[in-house]
């Protein structure tokens, strides 16, 4: 056999259909292990199921890194007048991401077998999984799954698993701001998607004023395999704190974009390596990573090297996990035209609901735009800078600070190419320094 | 009571405040853009930004932020600072610089906080933002580049004004507000939103361009445009009454007034009589008030008192009506009537004919049926309070009558007596049943006509004996007033006297004279016979038919007591002169009585006022909610035939029921707009 | 993204066909009886499939049917940018993604044969038969660069296989989804690096297993 690549070993992994080689009905999923003893696990109980699911350490996989059990705890322990609800978050929109999305078209059965396992935990009986508009394929494929999945009675109605549980997908059309966990509530409830505020929290009013907790799908897809193979085999991966298998998705320059499932922690290069055959130009012709989808500052390739790819690693660089989608630049990046799409990127989706994202957006792309030439005056850097500043933590939902995020990394790490920039762009005009000529 | 800090000082607050709400408790004062009491919390300005310990070291919107037993709240520390001059910074880089020519100039609130809070200069070098204007209908002019999308327009036309006709599309910043397809928002309560919107976006477009808000001196006054009296601010120029806006009143009309109290203003300015005119050779010419008044003393000493009758309109003030009562009653006169509308209510008891649950008591009902009242169009904001309710499932609402677009959902019983009659066997029954508070309001649509008295004595015996509507403790009898002159009226007595005609008799044509007291919605056509004095500000239609015409003053030309629906008495101020040589109404009766020989023993109006409250005492109580009495159901009305007929509202067209609205150009353009399509059959 | 609004001209009026009337109710009954309100996503959605886009009497023939205001789903019609709001290209509707991990892989060459082939972005082409747009991310950013024509994804493009492609719909052919440079779907190129195991796929793991950390019951049965 050939020299194992990367960390973790096929037998280890969750998504073994991952490329969408093998069939992606229930068959082949049964054959795969999905729906193995899942009555089993019902039948210890829900405290059982959620215990199990915070040893495990599984942190939700949407981006933000919160213990899926504990997040599972925070619903009314009593079902009252109102019913509980799961809602998956299909919505995957963050630039770089890609990881759901063969979940669903290659893996659907996990999916809905996570949605029983986390529904009851959770004494919900209907769920709710909201896809992204433009998963068409994904959404015919899921569908397809959920029928075989009544079809065998696997849920519905007095399923073989005793838990009546009803799975329905719906979908988005066009909106980023719809994976934030509130405005997907919104989108679900027929309105625009603008994320509600915080308290109440969804697990006190969520999906039509109820009980409510949303998961993203690879937190849900992963936990029945978790509850099978044992929360220490899933705690075994990745540093402590930040265990278990993740989908990475590697994007941009690299030799071989792909996604992945590795251990967490695993080493950037050894990622990169082992799975993309490399930067694209070798080690050295890395310029910088954004390692956790577009929202997270970058970071410079002096500090890859030995980066374990996970949650406090990251974050003690002052970047972040996210959603593990690496976007990996090299040397013949445009930092600033890269940072300046992303820029635009938050403009085109911001709800338009708060001042500071509304507004704030839209200024900072034009900044950078002008940047991107170099038009623009060094103390505008600056100003740039502190601009991110009155946005991040300004705003109702998160969408404030991924905007500001990837300009305060760029500014951080690569300050001196904005000004050469600026330097270049005026030396080639024959106006004094900080005027523009009139007529241009 | 819990504790908290606000800026170091303790204070104690009702749980379920919001962080905002404490720190003003404590004095302090929290800019906003969007939040507003009376709305929904949308959070969205982010102006309220505050530091909260414990919680995330970022600032907190206080506004959306329950308070909590121990919480620290920092108003002036370096962090709050920064995030309201931040904030304000983003609400000006696409906010234009056309303060000078902007009506908002002067009472706006991005101006006063950007004084306030904000920084100096810009940093925005950008291009500005343009939006384009939208058609929202007679009453909001909009220049939607100013809009900083805090949605509070959209939140009070759907929650308030019940009509969803607003919204903020597209997103991001290009989101605008717009209705649909820029149809006119369709509420009668319009104008609010324009004083809702914190910045020049949406202005009232019938002022637009006529003054700057600091030229204008200002009176407080109470409104005459519905039998509400609502709370209002006059704001004038000279003499021109330029517009009028809400007063505060938790009691009556919160913070919002109708379209009507609004707009109509303008209607002051036009078509008014300002001098008296005698009928000569077929053709009214102005004439002196020795020679008019001496025409109609003539004329009525030429008269048996038998054959004189005197109607009062709506808008006329107490004193007005107990002038006018005494001199006629002195002459031995008792045809009088203030039902121009013809309608049978009235009785010994004064809660035979209020509002006895009061306008705010209404919010506690738990049932209400409605008797043949379009209560959106005869009083809008009960109508809006019933709303709320609705809204929080307090309440629910039947209608018996014609079916109007309330703006929230009932179950229509039947159109009338018949309705009256069945209700026992419809399953509404027992929602009135088992209610704790049920309320009936009655329109006086229903109560008019032949058998109105006895429309009124069915409905008190199906209806509020039978459910015992009117209880020790709670009076759940409404008469749903439209007059504002209405309610004093009865108090004063001004109805038929021992034998006396009511409105309809004195309109069917065997009197000699008749005196219109400012009386135009009366069928004027009928008169022809008779020897007609019109007393009003108005070139209506009783001046149309006068043989004199006696010119008096309007609203806001005099200080005057009016009685509202639930036997509320307010005094209204002056804002203005009256037009020309018109007086008020009371003075021109003193003067006639003088005429006549029968001087009426007062001299001024502190004296008519001493003798309106010793004659009648609730005249007494200034601003006082007359408390819940109940009373003898079986006085109302009187026994007899009722007729099979659709009990509709006599109100036609919300936008002209008085002669002020009518000379309105403002009201021509509403009711152009959104008075009901009449389907004309195909001839 | 400019300013989202109705088309200017817009048809007389609009009817469900009985297919989408049918799938319709199919998307009201997964949401509790009172929130219809919820469906109005993916009926505009239907409708667009219908139509090609989304008009004026198409809207309010959704408020109708959900008991929604207008304004209510004309927000939700402009707030989402999957909804086209006039007339898109009948052969195909090209929505290239613009945003970094496809821009990092040459979207913009991408763009250059869309224009060059089609014209303006955002604007029906002369012949009506395409529209194509930049989009924002759309989720398959390993197959970078991609777009989305009509429903399905087109990943791994070079500007010569777009064109090609392009070429296609404009013959009326449907050319195949999926990524065109050789790979199945989103494994390393070349072949992948992990999965390999055939045990994975023996059928072993449905054998019964016993699951760890299962409670010991409290009593002997």
């Amino acid at each position: 056999m050939a020299k194992t690549l990367g960390i973790l070993e096929d037998k280890d992994r969750i998504f073994t259909n991952l490329y969408g080689f093998q069939d992606w009905g229930l068959e082949g999923a049964k054959q795969r292990g999905c729906w193995n003893a899942t009555k089993d696990i019902l039948s210890y109980g829900r405290e059982w199921i959620i215990t199990n699911v915070k040893n495990s350490g599984l942190r939700g996989r949407g981006g933000a890194g919160f213990s899926t059990g504990l997040k599972w705890s925070f619903m009314p322990k009593e079902v009252k007048d109102r019913p509980h609800y799961l809602v998956v978050n299909a919505d995957e929109s963050e630039p770089g991401t890609c990881k759901d999305r063969e979940i669903m078209r290659h893996d659907p059965h996990l999916l809905i077998e996570g949605c029983l396992i986390a529904s009851f935990a959770m004494q919900a009986h209907a769920c709710y999984i909201y896809l992204r508009g433009e998963y068409v394929f994904e959404r015919e494929r899921l569908e397809a799954a959920v029928k075989q999945a009544y079809e065998a009675k696997l849920i519905g109605k007095n399923n073989v698993h005793g838990w009546d549980f009803d799975v329905y997908v719906h979908h988005g059309a066009g909106a980023y701001i719809c994976g934030e966990e509130t405005a997907l509530l919104e989108s679900l409830e027929g309105k625009k998607g603008q994320p509600r505020l915080k308290p109440p929290f969804p697990a006190g009013a969520g999906l039509y004023g109820c009980p409510t907790t949303v998961n993203n799908v690879e937190s849900i897809a992963v936990v029945g395999t978790i509850l099978r193979r044992g929360a220490e085999w899933f705690a075994s991966f990745g540093a402590p704190n930040n265990t278990g298998t993740k989908l990475f998705c590697i994007s941009g320059h690299v030799e071989r974009p792909c996604n992945v499932e590795e251990a967490m922690s695993i080493p950037f290069r050894q990622l990169i390596e082992d799975h993309c055959g490399g930067i694209r130009g070798g080690w050295g012709n890395l310029k910088a990573v954004i390692p956790g989808g577009s929202s997270v500052p970058m970071i410079p390739a002096e500090q890859c090297e030995n980066l374990p790819m996970d949650f406090d690693s990251l974050r003690a660089l002052r970047s972040g996990l996210g959603t593990a989608a690496v976007i990996v630049m090299d040397k013949s990046t445009d930092l600033i035209r890269a940072i300046a799409r992303l820029s635009y990127f938050y403009k085109h989706e911001s709800c338009g609901q708060c001042t500071p994202c509304r507004e704030g957006t839209g200024w900072m792309w034009r900044v950078m735009e002008r940047m991107v030439k170099g038009d623009a005056d060094p103390s505008e850097i600056d100003m740039l800078l502190e601009v991110t500043t009155q946005v991040e933590g300004h705003t109702i939902c998160a969408l404030g600070d991924a905007a500001a995020w990837p300009i305060q990394g760029l500014i951080r790490h690569f300050r001196h190419e904005i000004e050469d920039r600026i330097t270049l762009y005026r030396s080639r005009k024959s106006n004094v320094a900080g005027h523009s000529i009139a007529a241009e | 009571m819990a504790k908290a800090k606000v800026n170091g000082v303790e204070v104690e607050f009702d749980p379920g405040m919001t962080v905002l709400q404490v720190a003003e408790l404590a004095g302090e004062e929290i800019p906003r853009f969007c939040y507003h009491e009376r709305l929904s919390i949308a959070g969205n300005c982010r102006m309220c930004l505050v530091e909260v310990k414990p919680g995330p070291p970022k600032p907190q919107a206080s506004c959306a932020l329950p308070a909590a037993e121990g919480q620290e709240i920092f108003t002036n520390t370096p962090m709050v600072k920064k995030a309201r001059e931040g904030v304000m910074e983003f609400l000006l880089i696409n906010h234009p610089l056309d303060c000078p020519i902007c009506d908002q100039g002067g009472e706006c609130d991005l101006q006063d906080q950007a004084m306030g809070y904000g920084r100096g200069g810009s940093r925005y070098a950008e291009n500005k933002r343009a939006v384009e204007e939208k058609y929202l209908g007679p009453t909001i002019k909009t220049f939607m580049t100013r809009c900083i999308q805090c949605t509070r327009c959209v939140r009070f036309s759907t929650e308030v004004a019940g009509v969803t006709e607003m919204g903020m599309i597209s997103r991001g910043e290009n989101a605008e507000i717009t209705s649909y397809l820029e149809q006119a928002v369709s509420s009668e309560l319009s104008g609010n939103l324009n004083d809702l919107c914190p910045v020049g976006a949406l202005t009232h477009k019938p002022w637009s361009f006529n003054y700057r808000p600091w030229e204008l001196q200002k009176v407080e006054s109470i409104d005459v445009m519905d039998a509400l009296g609502a709370h209002i601010r006059l704001d004038y120029r000279g003499p021109t009454v330029l517009r009028a806006l809400p007063r505060l009143k938790e009691d009556i009309n919160e913070e919002w007034i109708t379209d009507k109290t609004r707009y109509a203003v303008d209607g002051l300015s036009r078509q008014r009589l300002d001098k008296p005119y005698v009928r000569k050779a077929g053709n009214l010419q102005a004439t002196t008030w020795a020679e008019a008044l001496g025409a109609v003393a003539g004329k009525l000493k030429a008269t048996s008192p038998d054959k004189i009758g005197v109607i009062a309109g709506d808008l006329i003030d107490a004193e007005g009506l107990k002038a006018t009562k005494d001199l006629f009653a002195s002459l031995g006169v008792n045809n009088l009537d203030c039902r121009q509308d013809g309608s049978k209510v009235g009785g010994a008891a004064r809660e035979a004919y209020l509002f006895n649950t009061s306008i705010s008591g209404i919010e506690d009902a738990d049932a209400i049926l409605m008797i043949g009242t379009d209560l959106r169009n005869e009083a809008a904001l009960i109508n809006a309070r019933i709303r709320k309710s609705w809204l929080k499932g307090d309440v629910q609402v039947a209608v018996i009558g014609e079916p109007y677009d309330l703006t929230y959902d009932y179950v229509h019983l039947g159109a009338g007596p018949k309705a009256l009659k069945d209700l026992k066997k419809h399953s509404f029954r027992d929602v009135l049943k088992n209610a704790k508070k049920p309320a009936v309001l009655v329109g006086n649509g229903a109560i008019s006509g032949a058998d109105g008295a006895a429309i009124l004595n069915l409905i008190a015996s199906e209806i509020l004996s039978a459910y015992d509507i009117v209880r020790a403790d709670w009076n759940g009898f409404n008469i749903v007033h439209q007059a504002a002159s209405r309610v004093a009226g009865l108090d004063i007595g001004f109805i038929p006297q021992a034998g006396g005609l009511d409105t309809e008799a004195m309109l069917a044509g065997g009197l000699d004279v008749v005196v219109l007291l400012g009386a135009d919605e009366v069928d004027t056509t009928k008169l022809k016979g008779s020897f007609v004095v019109y007393i009003g500000h108005h070139g209506d239609a009783g001046a149309a038919i006068a043989d004199v015409i006696l010119p008096s003053a309007a609203y806001t030309e005099k200080s005057g007591i009016y009685v509202n629906l639930e036997g509320r008495v307010q005094i209204a101020e002056r804002a203005v002169f009256p037009k020309g040589e018109a007086k008020e109404d009371w003075a021109i009766m003193r003067a006639l009585s003088e005429a006549l020989g029968k001087t009426l023993p007062y001299d001024s109006q502190s004296d008519l006022r001493a003798k309106l409250i010793a004659d009648h005492p609730t005249f007494g109580r200034i601003d006082v909610k007359p408390s819940q009495k109940s009373f003898d159901v079986k006085t109302l009305g009187a026994k007899g035939e009722v007729s099979d007929r659709v009990f509709k509202s006599n109100i036609k067209d919300f936008y002209l029921t008085n002669p002020i609205a009518r000379a309105s150009v403002a009201m021509a353009e509403c009711s152009a707009v959104r008075a009901p399509k009449l389907s004309v059959a195909a001839e | 993204m400019s300013v989202r609004r109705l088309a200017k001209e817009q048809p007389e009026s609009f009817a469900f066909k009985p297919e989408t009337l049918e799938k319709a109710n199919w998307w009201i009954a997964k949401y509790p009886d009172n929130r219809r309100q919820s469906a109005v996503i993916p009926i505009l959605w239907l409708v667009q499939k219908q139509e090609g886009w989304v008009s004026e009497p198409a809207i309010s023939a959704i408020a109708k049917m959900l008991g929604m205001a207008q304004i209510r789903v004309y927000e939700v019609a402009t707030f989402y940018t999957m909804f086209m709001l006039e007339p898109v290209g009948s052969a195909a509707l090209i929505q290239v993604c613009g945003t970094t991990p496809c821009m990092l892989r040459g979207s913009d060459k991408l763009m250059e044969v869309c224009k060059s082939k089609i014209g303006a972005k955002d604007k029906l082409s002369a012949d009506g038969k395409f529209t194509w747009q930049e989009v924002e991310c759309l989720g398959a950013c390993t197959n970078a660069p991609m777009a989305q024509i009509n429903d399905y994804f087109y990943e791994d493009l070079t500007p010569e296989n777009l064109a090609q492609i392009i070429d296609d719909f404009a013959a009326g052919k449907s050319p195949k989804a999926g990524p065109y440079n050789g790979r199945h779907t989103s494994e390393p190129i070349g072949g992948a690096t992990s999965l390999l195991d055939p045990k994975l796929y023996d059928g072993s793991a449905s054998k019964p297993v016993k699951i760890p950390n299962a409670p010991v019951p409290e009593a002997n049965a």
